[in-house]
C-alpha cells in the first residue's frame, strides 16, 4: 500500500509543474491544453516504460492526475498486443480505461442536466 | 500612406503594447504554485485514502484504481453542479485541472453552458469539448504505441 504522504507529495509535484507551465510561458495555455498535454506526456512515458516507476513510488499521486489516464491507455493497450497481436493495438487502451470514460460521460450528463451554471 | 505616418503608427503600436502589459495583472508565481501543490497533493491523497481502503476489503490493485477514479470522477461532477468546484479552480489553478477532477470539471462546465441549446446536441456535444481531444491525443499514442510493439515483436 502506497503510503499518504507519498501520493500527496507526487500529485502536488505534477500539479505544480501544470501551475508552473501555465505561469511561465507567454503563450496562452488553457485547462484544456494541460488535459491534453498531460495524457499525451503520459502516455508517451508510460510506452517508455518511465511512468511505471512513479505509480509504483507515489500510487494515486501519480494515478489520479491525467497523465495517469494516459499511462492507463498504454499499459492496457500493450498488454493487449501480447495477448492479441494486432487487434489488441486498437482494443486494449478502451478495455482499460471504460470504467473512467463511461462514468465521466454518465456522471457529467447527469450532472449538466440537473445543475445549472451560477454566473 | 507616408513613411512618417507608417512609424508613427508603429510607435503607437508599441506604446499601446506597453501599456497592455502594465495593466496586465502578472501571475503571482509563488502563490500560485503552493496553492496548485497543495490542491493538487490534497485531492491525490484523499484518493490514496480510497484506494487504500478498497485494497484492505481485498480488491485487486487494478480494480481499485478504477472504482477510486469512477468516484472521483462521480464528486468532481456534483461539486462543479453545485458550483464549488470553479471557486476551488480560480485559486488552485493547475491543482484543480491536472487531476482526473479536472477532466471531469471540464465535462460538466462546459456542458451546462449549452443548455439551451438542447439536451441532445448541447449537453450531449459540449461533453466533448474539452474532453474530445483528450481523448482522441490519449488513444491516438496509446495505439502508435500498440503498433510499434506489434512491429518489434513480429
Amino acid at each position: 500500500m502506497t503510503p499518504l504522504y507519498m501520493a500527496f507529495l507526487g500529485g502536488g509535484l505534477l500539479c505544480l509543474i501544470g501551475q508552473l507551465i501555465m505561469d511561465l510561458t507567454k503563450a496562452n495555455i488553457t485547462p484544456g491544453h494541460i488535459l491534453v498535454g498531460y495524457i499525451s506526456i503520459g502516455a508517451v512515458l508510460s510506452g517508455l516504460g518511465l511512468y511505471q516507476p512513479l505509480v509504483d513510488a507515489v500510487g494515486a499521486g501519480a494515478t489520479i492526475p491525467l497523465s495517469g489516464f494516459g499511462h492507463l491507455l498504454v499499459q492496457g493497450t500493450l498488454k493487449a498486443v501480447e495477448s492479441k497481436g494486432l487487434l489488441g493495438a486498437f482494443s486494449g487502451g478502451v478495455e482499460a480505461a471504460a470504467a473512467g470514460i463511461t462514468c465521466a460521460i454518465v456522471f457529467g450528463y447527469v450532472a449538466a442536466v440537473l445543475f445549472n451554471p451560477r454566473d | 500612406m507616408n513613411v512618417d505616418a507608417k512609424q508613427m503608427k508603429k510607435i503607437e503600436m508599441q506604446e499601446y503594447q506597453n501599456l497592455v502589459d502594465q495593466i496586465k495583472p502578472k501571475p503571482d508565481i509563488l502563490k500560485n504554485s503552493i496553492w496548485a501543490f497543495m490542491v493538487g497533493g490534497l485531492i491525490c491523497g484523499f484518493a490514496q485514502v480510497l484506494v487504500n481502503y478498497l485494497l484492505s476489503l481485498g480488491m485487486s490493485r487494478i480494480d481499485a484504481s478504477s472504482a477510486v477514479s469512477c468516484i472521483m470522477i462521480f464528486l468532481a461532477a456534483f461539486f462543479t453542479g453545485i458550483g464549488v468546484y470553479d471557486e476551488l479552480g480560480k485559486r488552485a489553478g493547475a491543482g484543480s485541472i491536472v487531476p482526473i477532477t479536472g477532466f471531469a470539471n471540464a465535462i460538466v462546465a462546459s456542458a451546462m453552458e449549452y443548455k439551451r441549446e438542447g439536451y441532445i446536441f448541447g449537453v450531449g456535444a459540449r461533453i466533448f469539448s474539452v474532453a474530445g481531444p483528450t481523448l482522441v491525443f490519449g488513444f491516438a499514442v496509446a495505439v502508435v504505441v500498440g503498433l510499434i510493439k506489434v512491429f518489434l515483436s513480429s
